[in-house]
């Protein structure tokens, strides 16, 4: 059996194909494009998704286990907004990175307690989130309030020259390590191997003596802590905070590690899988725009098709 | 049964005399050109859209779905209607254009029914390929434009009058067609036995599929006539934002109205109750003198208390009654 | 066998109570350390929960449990298994999405540098797995391996820990010959070791080799404790089955006037699913009930789900009427006459909380298709008529089904049936867990039914109540036919023994 079996395990096969997928899309662009295979139009991807990147690791958690999590696009508007209001009240830039993160990870706290403890659907549950983050951001303000400060301001334009003349921005450097770390957490600690018992069946893990509360509630943590840490990145890369921003980016997160490989049902699922969907997402954009004469609501569709094709494949695999 | 019902028809009327207390004349109807105008019709006219595709919700909630597809639908069938009628004044071409785009919203249904009957895909996942390419149909049919059209027939759905707002009048038709279709024949029974027992369904020789197929080309279909209200209200076709996060209200005024997400017993006036709820906080906001997207704070709390009223989780923790957790 | 050590378990006086039901009452159980101890039992006998009362998944009502001269009272699986309680279930619950070695170590995996240390990890896991003899790779997904290595990677997880008890519930009903043998010899070591076994298995060969006591319960009252020396096949099985006298004295005379049958109505050719059941030939006449005798797994259920076609059958064929019928599934099946009720009422038969009213039209209605709505007076005549017919109580149609009692939940599923007017009504433990009242009307039922010339299939867990009211009886041992008897001819302790696995009796045996 071992001896017939590819080298490769089947559980990798999906972020393969994601992976894949992303080699042949930036190919394609590459042979039909001048300036297309640069290595700016790769960074360029990174730079443009990077809070998308981060949404993703923490949306990874949260499917494993099972759930799903609505809230994030919200409370990434919500972050802007803190980040925005604070910067302008005069606030440092630390005390504004310590309050948003709570709040990212007191709200993401509250869902998973009420998903847990009462017993609704998650669904619901980061719905009511996804409502009420919204909202918070207009009690702030309703208008879009900019950022002046100047270290923010300094860090946000702040350039990394890479070999070859590539320039990369700090919120890549930011979303790479939080993609590494969710990446040892899942896979190096009792936690992120719980996560995986979890989403894989529930009762199992129950019964296996794992602590299934913990887990279900720490993923909403860890989705809302990422939501409010790409919310800082979002702020970075818009300078400003609005109640408007990131709306219906819960759904691209989502999108993003459904063609990552991640299975909707828990429990099977890799960060990198995230990120390669992340990608495989910008890539199409960046093709479509460097198209010029298809229209950006193309993106709208082909990211449909693709979550169409590969939740059909997961189908298969999960029957066989 | 009526105890179900008796929170929902609180909240409303709390709501309601909430109004009258800020606006005295918040009741008071009057009539102009054979017109009526005043509070209430507004908040029925405005939350006619709603209350549409939360009779479609309704019935696929009850066979344990969810459609998360219907916004992006209203935004087709408005996107179709108004290509089609185009710079045309004719009342036929007004017709063909609705009718077109209500054939391609059921349609729509199928291919959600046949992912999540057919194809096995739970109803979350399945609607959301829908949700996200249906935007982007929309866009593909408008051409990333807003159309505007000048149609007299065609502003009739949205913006007329027969005494009572046109949408009133569509919606309550529909309510009441769908209460008498399914308490008259045996559709309703049949989704419920779907929906509280699907393997003894089975079992018992009901066509699951069939139901499952039905409901989601149904809610499609009012997702459908949604749309052309919305679209004609403006006379225009806004691909980005007709129907956004209307999907998020209908299931809303569903859950509020005491279907539960899991599926099981419904109740038609229920979601109506839930519809003017939602509809009326909104008016609410306004008239209080909040701004308006703090809406979505209040929706948040009335989510999650009606949601704890409803799980028996909570009721048991705060011991309503005891509840026996099979 | 001396009883010099003390017990390692000791559970004195163990009640527990679900909503209706009175699983355990006071259930006294002993487990001494080096010892394969069997908890014998028919279904709803209360094995499951007993065992769940020790592993911390339930707590009990009333009574103590005493584990190694210490009284305990463990809240979650967890702490169990930290006391030194380890379980394998009957289904295995392990995550088939990660890695063995996962699988076997999983919350207690070994760290370096605060993070887990998977080489050290897979040499553990491999050292555990050595040890019962099982040579796999431990990086290997848990999902490529058949079921029966699965089972024995969660055998390695229940003792990779210091494990003084281990529960093994029914860990053979997945595995072949050559595995059970293997998973014997791995029992037979830890044993040695001085490890105290709990076994749960429907198969008496089994236990018979490989267990050293067994307690019986039944209805969750506790029957006998023996050492398996002590008590040969036919007592047991007379314990675990009991018998239930007084009840049944109007039915036998039914069954003895009922001479005349008529044609054959359902005919089952070679018909079988793998895994469920082997290939069975089966004829049933008009008029005739047919009793299913066997215990819990041997098929039963499986065969009646075949006919109905709940399940798919892979072989052989079903002639209805001499045609041959393919049943794509229920629907076929009720076209051609065939009622099902289902030995799971709640999951599989009524439709909890809609009112009697529905669920009594339900089947009717379905087959009508939704568009043609049965006539409101038609309606009202049927449930009428039905709810006085079996007594159902409360005889309100508006009351919702989720609150009766279990006898008038079953009752008001055979309604929803007779309200087709099957011709072939097939019958799951229609008795079981329901008031000795209830359980003489449906009984006699069953015999007025046949004697208007129903053709009727009785599954029973309950032999005695199979034996009065058949007409012919067939028996069931392994998911294998093995015999087929005439039921006036035919007592309990022959069908025991063929249960049982004696000798062939001398009447006619179809295998």
């Amino acid at each position: 059996m071992t001896a017939l079996a590819p080298r490769v395990p089947t559980r990798f096969l999906p972020v393969l194909a994601t992976v894949a997928l992303f080699v042949l899309a930036f190919g394609v662009g590459s042979a039909r494009y001048d300036g297309f295979a640069s290595g700016q139009v790769i960074a360029n991807l990174f730079i443009d998704n990077a809070f998308l990147i981060v949404l993703a690791a923490g949306m990874t958690f949260v499917i494993l286990s099972g759930g799903i999590d609505l809230s994030v696009g919200s409370v990434v508007a919500l972050s802007t907004m803190i980040t925005a209001s604070g910067l302008k009240a005069g606030w440092p830039v630390p005390l504004v990175i310590v309050v948003v993160l709570l709040t990212g990870s007191t709200l993401g706290l509250l869902m998973g307690l009420v998903i847990h403890k009462f017993d609704i659907q998650p669904f619901i549950v980061t719905l009511a989130g996804m409502f009420l983050a919204r909202g918070l951001c207009f009690l702030i303000s309703v208008e879009s309030v900019s950022i002046k400060d100047k270290t923010f301001r300094a860090v946000a334009t702040a350039a990394i020259e890479l070999p070859g003349g590539v320039t990369i921005t700090y919120n890549v450097v930011i979303a790479l390590l939080v993609v590494a770390a969710a990446m040892y957490v899942l896979h190096r600690t009792r936690f992120g191997r719980s996560v995986y018992a979890v989403g894989g069946n529930e009762s199992s893990a129950l019964l296996m003596g794992l602590p299934t509360t913990r887990v279900k509630v720490g993923v909403y943590v860890i989705s809302g802590l990422c939501s409010s840490l790409a919310g800082l990145l979002f702020s970075l890369y818009m300078l400003s905070g609005y109640g408007l921003h990131a709306v219906g980016m819960e759904l691209d997160a989502i999108a993003a590690v459904v063609i990552g490989g991640t299975l909707l049902a828990g429990g099977v699922g890799y960060v990198l899988g995230g990120l390669a969907g992340v990608l495989v997402l910008g890539t199409i954009q960046t093709l479509i725009s460097f198209q010029g004469t298809l229209s950006s609501w193309w993106t709208k569709i082909v990211i449909g098709v693709l979550l169409l094709v590969f939740i059909a494949v997961q189908r298969t695999m999960v029957r066989r | 049964m009526k105890n179900r019902l008796l929170w929902p028809l609180l909240a409303l009327a709390a709501l309601l005399l909430l109004n009258l207390a800020v606006t005295p004349s918040f009741f008071a109807l009057r009539i102009q050109d054979g017109h009526l105008y005043g509070g209430l019709v507004d908040v029925l006219k405005n939350g006619a859209p709603t209350l549409l595709i939360a009779l479609g919700m309704t019935l696929v909630i009850a066979t344990r779905g969810i459609d998360l597809s219907v916004g992006a639908v209203a935004a087709i069938a408005g996107a179709v209607t108004c290509v089609h009628i185009g710079t045309s004044d004719s009342t036929g071409t007004a017709l063909a254009g609705m009718a077109i785009a209500l054939v391609l919203c059921a349609v729509l249904g199928l291919w959600n029914g046949f992912l999540v009957a057919g194809m096995g895909i739970q109803p979350i996942i399945a609607t959301l390929v829908l949700m996200t390419a249906g935007r982007g149909v929309a866009m593909l049919v408008t051409e990333g434009q807003i159309v505007t059209v000048n149609n007299t027939a065609y502003r009739q759905v949205g913006a007329g009058f027969v005494v009572l707002p046109v949408s009133i009048l569509i919606s309550l038709l529909v309510l009441g067609l769908v209460a008498f279709v399914t308490r008259k024949t045996a559709l309703g029974m049949l989704i419920e036995a779907v929906g509280v027992n699907p393997e003894a369904s089975r079992l018992a020789g009901v066509r699951s599929r069939t139901i499952i197929w039905t409901v989601y080309v149904f809610a499609a279909v009012c997702a459908g006539i949604a749309g052309l209200m919305i679209s004609s209200n403006v006379s225009a076709a806004d691909a980005n934002n007709a129907g956004l996060w209307i999907e998020m209200d209908a299931i809303l005024a569903v859950v509020i109205g005491g279907t539960s997400l899991a599926g099981g017993r419904y109740s038609l006036t229920g979601t109506l109750i839930g519809a003017l709820i939602i509809q009326t906080l909104t008016t609410t906001v306004y008239t209080i003198g909040v701004a308006p997207e703090v809406t979505l704070v209040f929706k948040a709390v009335v989510v999650i208390a009606v949601c704890l009223v409803q799980a028996p989780k909570a009721r048991a923790a705060l011991s309503f009654r005891k509840v026996a957790v099979s | 066998m001396t009883e010099s050590p003390p017990p390692v378990v000791e559970m004195r006086g163990i009640s527990l109570a679900f909503p209706g039901v009175k699983a355990l009452q006071d259930v006294d159980f002993r487990l001494f350390p080096g010892e394969v101890h069997a908890l014998m039992g028919e279904n709803g006998a209360g094995k499951s929960t007993l065992i769940k009362t020790l592993t911390g998944v339930h707590r009990p009502d009333a009574g103590e449990t005493v584990l190694a001269g210490e009284a305990v009272a463990f809240s979650s699986p967890g702490e169990a298994q930290h006391a030194g309680i380890s379980t394998v279930y009957q289904e295995v619950n392990l995550c088939a999405n990660l890695t063995v070695a996962e699988n076997i170590l999983l919350g207690r995996e070994p760290r370096r540098l605060g993070g887990i240390d998977f080489p050290a990890m897979r040499r553990r896991a491999a050292e555990v797995l050595a040890r019962i003899g099982v040579h796999i790779d431990p990086a290997s997904s848990l999902s490529e391996h058949p079921i029966a290595v699965q089972q024995l990677v969660a055998i390695a997880r229940a003792i990779a820990v210091d494990c003084r008890v281990l529960v093994l519930d029914e860990p053979t009903s997945s595995l072949d010959a050559g595995e059970v043998a293997e998973l014997f010899r791995i029992m037979r070591v830890l044993r040695d070791e001085g490890v105290a076994i709990l076994f749960v298995s429907h198969f008496l060969d089994q236990v018979y080799e490989i267990s050293d006591r067994m307690t019986v319960l039944r209805n969750g009252m506790l029957v006998g404790e023996h050492l398996t020396a002590d008590v040969d096949r036919r007592s047991l099985i007379s314990q675990m089955i009991g018998r239930d006298l007084g009840t049944l004295e109007a039915i036998e005379d039914a069954a003895e006037k009922r001479t005349a049958q008529g044609p054959v109505l359902v005919q089952a050719e070679g018909l079988g699913r793998r895994g469920a059941i082997e290939p069975f030939d089966l004829e049933i006449r008009a008029g005739q009930v047919v009793g299913l005798a066997g215990l819990l797994g041997s098929g039963r259920t499986e065969l009646a789900r075949l006919l109905f076609g709940a399940d798919r059958a892979d072989s052989g064929r079903l002639l209805v009427d001499g045609a041959p019928l393919r049943l794509r599934g229920p629907r076929s099946a009720i076209a051609a006459g065939i009622a099902f009720s289902s030995e799971d009422r709640k999951g599989e038969g009524l439709v909890a909380d809609l009112s009697i009213r529905d669920n009594l039209v339900l089947a009717m209605q379905a087959a009508r298709g939704w568009t043609r709505p049965l006539p409101r007076r038609t309606k009202d005549h049927l449930v009428e008529k039905y709810l006085k017919a079996l007594d159902i109580r409360p005889a309100n149609p508006d009351a919702l089904v989720r609150t009766l009692s279990g006898g008038n939940q079953q009752k008001v599923l055979l309604a929803r049936w007779l309200v087709t007017e099957p011709r072939l009504l097939i019958l799951d433990e229609p008795t079981r867990g329901i008031d000795i009242g209830a359980k003489a009307q449906i009984q006699q039922l069953v015999t007025t039914l046949a004697a208007e010339g129903t053709a009727v299939l009785f599954i029973s867990a309950e032999l005695e109540e199979v034996v009065r009211i058949a007409d012919r009886i067939v028996v069931l041992r392994d998911r294998r036919k093995i015999a087929e008897l005439d039921g006036s001819a035919t007592g309990v302790d022959e069908v025991v023994e063929l249960i049982a696995g004696g000798a062939a009796p001398d009447k006619e045996v179809v295998s």
